[in-house]
This record gives C-alpha cells, structure tokens and sequence, in this order.
C-alpha cells in the first residue's frame, strides 16, 4: 500500500502569487443559485479559506455534496467533485476514501440531507472514524423544495408544511456526531467567519472524522417565515446567540437556553482512524498469508 | 346541482391537490421533491385550514414515505402520495411490497430525469422503470386530465376485482408547473363519484386478524401469488374503461386506453405518451392543410397495457412512429416502442416503424421536430425506408 502522505503543502514551499478562493472555483459557472442574502456561500468561503491557508492541492482533494442548497456548492468548486444523491454523500466519500486514502475528503451537506435523509448514514460514519470532514451547514430548513421543515426547524419554527408551528424537538447535531464517535466536532456559524474557517482547518488536518456543524441563515424560505426576518437581522441573531464553549461552560442549562455553543467541543486522537487500522489489519493479514 | 365547478386557471401541481382535498384520504405520508413538492406542500396547508381530515405524515425519506403508505393502506385506510425521479427510485424496495399486497395505494408521480448528471427536468425514466412493479400507470397529458385520472383513481385501484396500487404521471414542469385549464367537479360530485371505501380484510379488524407480507418459506405460494397480481392487472383493463366511462356519464369528458385523433384516415400515426400529444396535434393541424394524412394515439393507460387495442388502432396505418421520452439502454428501443412492437407482432399486424427518442431530461420538444417525424413517416409510407435504429429529436451538435 502506498506510503501516506498528509495533503498540505510543505511549509517552505513558495507561492509565486497570492491566491484567493477563486482559486479553487469555477467562476464561469457564476451566478450561483443561491439567493441574495443566503448564508452557504460564506460557509463555503470559509472552507476556501481553510483549503487555502492549508494549500490543499485540488488533485488531491475530493469534495461530495448530495442534494438540495448547500450541496449545490460542490457545482462551483474546482477540485474532484462528486454531486452525489439525496442524504448519501457520506456513503460516496466513504467509498473514496478507503480506495484512496492518500486523498482530503469532504462533504458538503444540509440539515435535510445530512440529519434527515442521510441520517443512518451520519452516525455510522462518525462510528467508523474514517478520515473524512464533514461541513454541515444548518439552515433550519429544507430551502430547495420550498421550505418544508426539517429535523433543525427546532419547536415551534413555521415552515410550508408546519403552517402553525412544528412540535418536533431538533437534534443537537453535535452531541449526536459525538456520541456516535466523532473524534473532531465542532460548531461555527456564518457570522464568525474567521472561527469557522479556523474549525473547518483545524478538522482537516484532524486524523479522524470530523463534524462541524455550520448554523447559517435562509432568508428565503425559513426567515420569511420566523422571526428575525431578513439577512442582516438574521446574522445578527447568529451573532446575538452565538457563545463560545469556554465561556458556555459557566453557564447554566437556563442561561444556555437558545444560545449556540461555538468553537471545538470534541477532539480525541485516541481512537484509531481506519483507513490507517484497515491498512495495517492487510498487513498483518498478508503478512500472516507469507509465512 | 352542477356536478362541475367554473373554469379556473392552475399549475397541474395545484390541479392534483385540489382533487386530493375532494376525495379527502384518510392518510397522506409524503416527502418533498421537486418537481413533485408543491402537490403536497399545498395539501398541507389544506390539512392545517382543516379542509380536510387526513391525517397527515412529514417523513425523513421517500422510502418511509411509501412505507408509511403500507402500513395506513393495510390498516384499512384510504392512502395518497406523491414523488418524482429520485424519490420514486428511493421508494423502490417499499414500491413492490405495495403491489404485491394488494394495497390500493393512489401515488402522483410527477415525471422527472433520473441522475446522472443531476437533472431536474422532465422525463419519463422514473415511471417507465417502475412498469413491472405491479402498479397500475395512468399518464396524463395536462392538468385537466391529471386531475380527472386522480379523481377516478380509487374506484378504479379499489374494485374489488383489481385491489392495486394505482400512480398517476404528468410531465414535470412542463404540466406540474405551467398553469393551464381546469374545470373541476364539485366537491360533492367528487365524494359521490369515489363513495365510500370497501370493506376489506386489514390490520385493525382485530375479530378477523390478518397478516400481510409474511416470510414464504422455500416452498410457499410466492409464484401463484405473483400470478394472482398478473390476473387482477388483466381484470383492471376493463374496470378502468367502465371507470372511465361512468366518469364521463359524470363531467361529458370521455377518456380511453388509447386517445385517437384523425386515426380513422391516417395513412401515418404517432404514438406518445403525455404533454408531446398536445405539440403533435398543432402540427397536424398545418400537415392536414397540406393534404397528408397524418394521426397521433396518445397512451394514458400503460400499466395494465391494452395490447390488442394498440394493435387495432395501428393496423391501419402504412408507418407509425413511437416517440420514448425515456430510454431502455441495450435494448432494441425505449419502452414504449419495445411494448407496442410487442403488440403489434402479437396481434398479426405488420406495418413500418421507427423508435424516436426525446425530451430525456427536459430537452424542448419543437413542432419541427414532429413535423420532421411525421413527414420521415409519409416518405415511408410512399416506399422509403424507415431508420432501424433509434432517431434523436433535437440532439445537439447535429
């Protein structure tokens, strides 16, 4: 099996310009689809960001996305791309991953297709702990189809197909990732660009699966309906809420009541990855064969 | 009382939740897609006004959505759905158990691309994969006959002689989200029309307790029970027509297996299923002005297939062309041309034909494309020979 080597440029290595994320975008398939005020292409920004700041090579680099708003940005990135299927990019980037383990794997996906659909799929592959990371950008909603509520429209929140209020409590999608073996979880949101971007780098480069949920507005289809309305209000919101996990820690169950806990709230590099397990499961395997 | 309401002006997606509040299901268990979403996004606003007393079911996917499906339809519930592309593909498992239990299950599925690449324009793949499943097919050109076919759909999939599941297709986009004509039923005419659910042997009759679906054993009665389903398909055939002719003793709307126009003259025929019906008869139009003559067959029933009828129809004609907006790769042709050479042959008729592949994945149909069709067909028709391979109607780079 081919020696593995980290995806990120060595630290001498030069660039002759600086780049920006247009580096890693097709631009000529510009104006994307997202709507005026959405909050995806700021956490996709982050993730270029990240990407840059660790050189990551787009040769290298695959990025799977499954349906609906947020997948959509794997149409706009210009490394190995897979648009996959409803609520299974997990399964995809599995299956890349342990063929070439040698590559970055990420995954794009939404609240709808991450949490709902492709839920069996998330924790299975938080329980594998296979090197991959996984940007959940969470907008309450599903957006694409015309705002149906999703397992993240949270109690109450007004959606077309909860016209009075949805009864169904939400996931704490970070608990969940973390409970079913996550060895990197953490929480951003697209206000604080500058911590997502770090979170999101900072998961990369973590040997295992990492989780980071991005929280981010829909103007469109769930602001319209819930309070605040709007993107700048909205962000503002984000920005009102948002607490970060040390500063959380001192706090009651009450204060925590509706505020979003940020920053990195897991990390353990005890549990073994396994495409690094499975390799050496072949070599004690074929080892034992040659005697 | 009129038994119908004014004309009004509707997408096809609008036209088919209205006609689901009329017949008022007991359940409706869906999952959103598009071009399909709107159908039920507006039921649930029908359930929340409380227009209607369904008991409504968000799932997390398409395959619980048809799994719940089973579940209400085996309870004994009157059961509605609605899907497209993918989510029928998802439903796929949970789509034969439907048929193979006899549950009457009424599911809209609003013709879109099947991946890859992604696609979310209209074609016939979704459906037309589905064909063997054991469900009945109605295709609808418009929203009119969308919302007819949903209407009769329950008499029909409830008889006691078929008890199957029943889908109903129109064209994404091009039906589900253009507005056109509807003149409905009233709700009253409606509720008389579909009457009440029969009684039938189901899970929550617990004097008379059933089982549905158990493990068959190596040497059960699997094969005869796959049989039986064949043979209410068989029985379905003539109930769907009385369906459709009391329907029209109804609304004066008559509907057929096989809709026939100009075919009593035609020298050359197209065969097509959905929206396309409607750009051929504009051409023929402008083709009759010029002396030819030319008809179109337009299929509505496909599952269970009216085979001797096609071959009736068509036994007239000189050159017929099947236009697939789906394709069965490796295979002589699309599935719809496979099923009518089938016919033909079976029935003795022998007459020129050419298989034309359009629309996969929302590619526009024009009228020069059928003009171009149906003038290949008179050139046929005066000695010409007919391509044997597939003909592509507005393939780029040609």
């Amino acid at each position: 099996m081919a020696e593995r080597e980290p995806n990120v440029a060595e630290e001498e290595s030069t660039v002759a310009e600086p780049r920006t994320i247009d580096h890693y975008l097709h631009t000529d398939r510009f104006p994307h689809i997202w709507c005026p005020g959405c909050g995806l292409g700021t956490v996709t920004a982050a993730f270029l960001r990240a990407a840059l700041e660790l050189g990551l090579e787009k040769e290298r680099t695959v990025v799977v996305g499954g349906i609906g708003c947020s997948s959509r940005a794997v149409g706009y990135l210009d490394f190995g791309t897979v648009h996959s299927i409803h609520g299974r990019a997990l399964a995809f980037a599995t299956g890349i991953k342990m063929a070439h383990p040698e590559f970055t794997v990420i995954v794009l996906t939404g609240d709808g297709d991450g949490a709902a659909i492709g839920g069996n799929h998330l924790i299975h592959a938080c329980r594998r702990n296979l090197d991959i990371t996984t940007i959940l950008f969470n907008n309450n909603v599903y957006g694409m189809t015309g705002g149906q509520a999703s397992p993240q429209t949270g109690m109450g929140g007004i959606a077309t197909t909860a016209p009075f209020g949805f009864d169904e409590p939400s996931f704490d999608l970070c608990r969940l990732a973390e409970a079913a073996g996550a060895t990197y979880v953490a929480r951003g949101t697209s206000y604080g660009v500058r911590q997502l971007q770090r979170l999101i780098r900072d998961g990369i480069t973590h040997p295992g699966f990492s989780f980071i949920e991005a929280v981010t507005q829909c103007p469109t289809e769930y602001g319209k309906r819930n309070p605040p309305k709007g993107p700048v209000q909205m962000l503002e919101n984000l920005k009102e809420k948002a607490i970060p996990r040390k500063k959380a820690e001192g706090m009651t169950p009450e204060e925590l009541e509706g505020r979003i806990v940020t920053g990195l709230l897991h990390r353990d590099e005890s549990v073994p990855e396994l495409t690094a397990s499975y390799a050496r499961m072949l070599e004690r395997v074929r080892g034992s064969a040659d005697e | 009382m009129a038994t119908t309401e004014k004309l009004m002006a509707v997408t096809g997606n609008q036209a088919v939740a209205m006609a689901m509040k009329q017949i008022d299901p007991d359940v409706v268990a869906a999952y959103p897609i598009t071009p399909q979403t709107d159908v039920v996004q507006s039921y649930s606003q029908y359930v929340a006004d409380g227009e209607v007393q369904t008991e409504f079911v968000t799932v997390e996917s398409e395959h619980s959505a048809m799994s719940a499906c089973i579940g209400s339809a085996a309870a004994g519930a009157r059961t509605m759905t609605a899907t497209s592309s993918a989510g029928f593909a998802l439903m796929w498992e949970v789509v034969y158990v439907a048929a193979s239990m006899r549950l009457p299950i009424v599911m809209t599925t609003v013709n879109r691309a099947l991946s890859g690449p992604i696609n979310i324009h209209c074609d016939h793949s979704d459906s037309m994969g589905g064909r063997d499943s054991g469900w009945i097919q109605i295709y609808n050109e418009d929203a009119q006959e969308a919302y007819d076919a949903t209407v009769m759909s329950f008499p029909i999939a409830e008889h006691p002689d078929v008890s199957l599941p029943l889908m109903n297709m129109y064209d994404g986009f091009i039906i589900s989200g253009a507005i056109g004509p509807l003149r409905p039923l009233s709700d009253a005419a409606v509720k008389d029309f579909i009457g009440e659910k029969p009684a039938v042997l189901n899970l929550l009759d617990s004097e008379h307790p059933v089982t549905f679906g158990p493990f068959d054993g190596l040497h059960g009665w699997y094969f005869e029970h796959k049989i039986a389903q064949n043979r209410a398909m068989e029985a379905a055939l003539p109930v769907i027509q009385e369906t459709y002719d009391r329907f029209a003793e109804v609304t004066g709307r008559q509907y057929q297996h096989l809709m026939c126009y100009d075919m009593e003259d035609a020298d050359v025929a197209i065969v097509v299923i959905g929206s396309a019906a409607g750009t051929a008869r504009t051409v023929m139009a402008k083709l009759k002005a010029e002396g030819l003559k030319v008809g179109l067959v337009k299929i509505r029933t496909f599952r269970p297939f009216p085979t001797a009828e096609i071959a009736r129809v068509l036994s007239g004609v000189k050159a017929v062309a099947v236009l697939d907006r789906a394709d069965s790769f490796g295979a002589m042709g699309g599935p719809l041309y496979l099923e009518i050479l089938a016919a033909l042959y079976h029935e003795g008729v022998h007459t020129k034909t050419v298989n034309c592949i359009y629309g996969l994945g929302g590619r526009d149909l024009y009228p020069q494309n059928i003009e171009d069709v149906f003038r290949m067909l008179a050139d046929a028709a005066g000695g010409a020979d007919l391509p044997q391979s597939r003909v592509y109607l507005n393939m780029k780079g040609e």
